[in-house]
């Protein structure tokens, strides 16, 4: 049904005021809810030190100061912790190439699954897709096990970015597989046969007619990755154990977990590790939003 | 069946390696930990000598792991219910013309973006109760705020509701999830159904109960298990805003098994946590895969 004619059918109705000033009460309420916590973080991190008081958590600040922020981000050689900076550039190493590598294979995954289904693909995709769900504590131990036996030109992937990369395009092929198949089977499989009758191969199909309908699909799976790996922790504390090569995730949970750390720095580093998601949301939300319902199956 | 080409063989090299990385990474390693569970490996050096299922009975006469066992279905519980019922309710006070609809959903979906560290990090401080001395902070300084101080209490200070607080953290990042799904599934019955229903004299309490939420049933479904297998494997909030707690009061399977695995050397232990937590994830996902598949098959 158009929206002109539901309107037309819900204007019958008398409006009742009250139930829309009820209506919007409730919905502002959790409007507050969800952003108390993004006030605390904003507000704590431009107090000045001097203001800083946890009994005084709400107060607005008095002005702009970015201490915590700078304390946040290059740490305190005086009080004898490190800042964020290098674990924010350590996870921005490994959510790039990660994400793009992850996307790559993905769409060509996607493409065979969708495109050119063979016996048994119909079996070995579930198959697949069960990766995704499984609690990854169920593969830890032979993961580093095995990371610590790679070793390939001098790179080291135990302990290192080059480690951390491999796990997440790994554990990525489920979720990549499944957007980029559920959006090339909703491309006509008229327009590949057309590109066959033109004497297109299985190659040619890909690059003129499946990579440029793919923009989309892309747009989507790389904000998912992107989220998930830089929100990643698990595979972080695992894989990484030296401060230096340690993703932000982790370094912030170090940060906050440091007693000499004031609350204010950690409400700041927070924010910090939070951002880059954040923005990736506010601005291509619509595509976040896409990538998480796929994340449910039923998209 | 088509005929064989070199197209074929193509196809099948080229999805090839996604399925070799799935059958070891996934599979393979699932097999790994499963057989390390078996064995004696509790120090650092591996010992692969068999002992049965030895680890697992041990495991459950442990006192932790019993703890465990019971906060994983508290939190479970609390997640789910809230995360639901706040999602339903939003959703559906969204569906009603709602001036300013985009803003509010990106208000209550945002704190999908945001890792779980950042999230632990932030609502510590929000949940820490301050002391007698020196007087309230967080939430319960804002209940003191707004005269409703008979509700502060010790939140995850509290070993009674201890798991209550991660909860409400979680509940606080998920929900707008539940939000996104049920409006989906919302803006797809048709206005004739509920017109018919009012034409008829029914409530618009009535008309929920009996035609909305049957109707919505499949994505309560959806919710329940992509909620509940999120919340089986629960780590990072827990890593980053309690920990353990006092007498394991926040404990969590999936924490246990890191904590004893990598901080205790006690491999064979924490491979028999993986597993339980696999076959836990495994009861809630393969039949949603299964049913998934085939609904799909149908369209």
């Amino acid at each position: 049904m158009t929206t002109q004619t539901r309107k037309l059918r819900r204007s019958k109705k008398p409006p009742i005021r009250w139930q829309r000033v009820v209506l919007y009460v409730v919905l502002v309420a959790f409007a507050i809810f969800y952003l108390m916590p993004v006030y605390v973080l904003i507000a704590t991190g431009l107090k000045s030190f001097a203001e800083v008081n946890l009994q005084r958590m709400w107060n607005l600040p008095t002005g702009l100061h970015f201490d915590s922020y700078m304390k946040a981000w290059f740490g305190s050689e005086v009080e004898g912790f490190r800042g964020l900076n290098v674990n924010f550039m350590n996870s921005v190493y490994l959510t790039v190439p990660a994400t793009i590598i992850s996307a790559m294979w993905g769409s060509i995954n996607g493409y065979i699954l969708a495109k050119w289904k063979f016996r048994g693909s119909d079996v070995l995709f579930p198959l697949l897709l069960f990766g995704m769900f499984i609690p990854y504590q169920s593969i830890l131990i032979p993961l580093v096990q095995v990371l610590q036996r790679i070793n390939i030109f001098g790179v080291k992937f135990y302990g290192s970015i080059p480690g951390l990369i491999l796990a997440h395009v790994i554990y990525g092929i489920p979720i990549t597989t499944l957007i980029f198949r559920n959006y090339y089977a909703n491309i006509p499989t008229e327009l590949i046969e057309a590109a066959k009758i033109d004497g297109a191969n299985i190659f040619g199909i890909y690059r003129h007619v499946l990579f440029p309908l793919s923009v989309p699909g892309f747009v989507v799976v790389m904000i998912w990755q992107f989220t998930s790996i830089w929100n990643d922790f698990l595979f972080a504390a695992t894989i990484t154990s030296h401060p230096a090569s340690q993703p932000i995730t982790v370094g912030l949970n170090n940060l906050a977990g440091s007693y000499i750390v004031e609350w204010n720095v950690q409400m700041a580093g927070a924010l910090l590790t939070a951002l880059p998601t954040l923005l990736v949301y506010i601005f291509l939300g619509r595509y976040f939003m896409r990538g998480l319902m796929a994340g449910s199956l039923k998209g | 069946m088509r005929r064989w080409s070199w197209e074929r063989v193509v196809s099948i090299l080229l999805i090839s390696p996604a399925v070799i990385a799935i059958a070891i990474f996934v599979y393979g390693f699932i097999g790994w930990t499963a057989y390390t569970s078996l064995t004696k490996w509790d120090k650092l050096l591996p010992d692969f000598t068999l002992v049965g299922l030895s680890n697992y009975r041990k495991l459950f006469a442990h006192q932790r792991f019993q703890i465990d066992l019971r906060n994983t279905v508290v939190f479970t519980v609390l997640f789910l219910i809230s995360c639901l019922i706040i999602g339903f309710v939003l959703a559906f006070l969204l569906d009603q013309r709602v001036r300013g609809e985009g803003i509010f959903r990106s208000i209550y979906l945002f704190p999908m973006s945001i890792s779980f560290i950042v999230t632990g990090v932030v609502w510590r401080w929000l949940l820490n109760p301050g002391s007698a001395e020196l007087g309230s902070t967080g939430i319960n300084a804002l209940f003191d705020m707004v005269g409703l101080g008979f509700l502060k209490t010790g939140w995850y200070t509290d070993p009674k509701i201890g798991i209550m607080a991660v909860a409400i953290a979680a509940t606080w990042q998920m929900s707008g999830y539940t939000m996104a799904m049920y409006l989906a599934g919302l803006r797809a019955v048709p206005e004739d159904l509920r017109e018919a229903a009012r034409v008829d004299g029914a409530s618009e309490v009535q008309i929920v109960r009996h035609i909305i939420l049957p109707l919505l049933q499949p994505i309560t479904l959806s919710a329940v298990i992509v909620l509940g297998h999120i919340s089986l494997k629960i780590y990072d909030l827990i890593v980053s805003m309690t920990g353990p707690g006092i007498g394991f009061a926040t404990d969590v399977p999936a924490y246990f098994m890191w904590d004893t695995t990598f901080r205790g050397n006690h491999f064979a232990r924490g491979a028999a946590i993986a597993i339980i937590l696999l076959v836990m994830v495994a009861v809630l996902i393969v039949p949603y895969l299964a049913w998934s598949i085939r609904t799909e098959a149908e369209l």
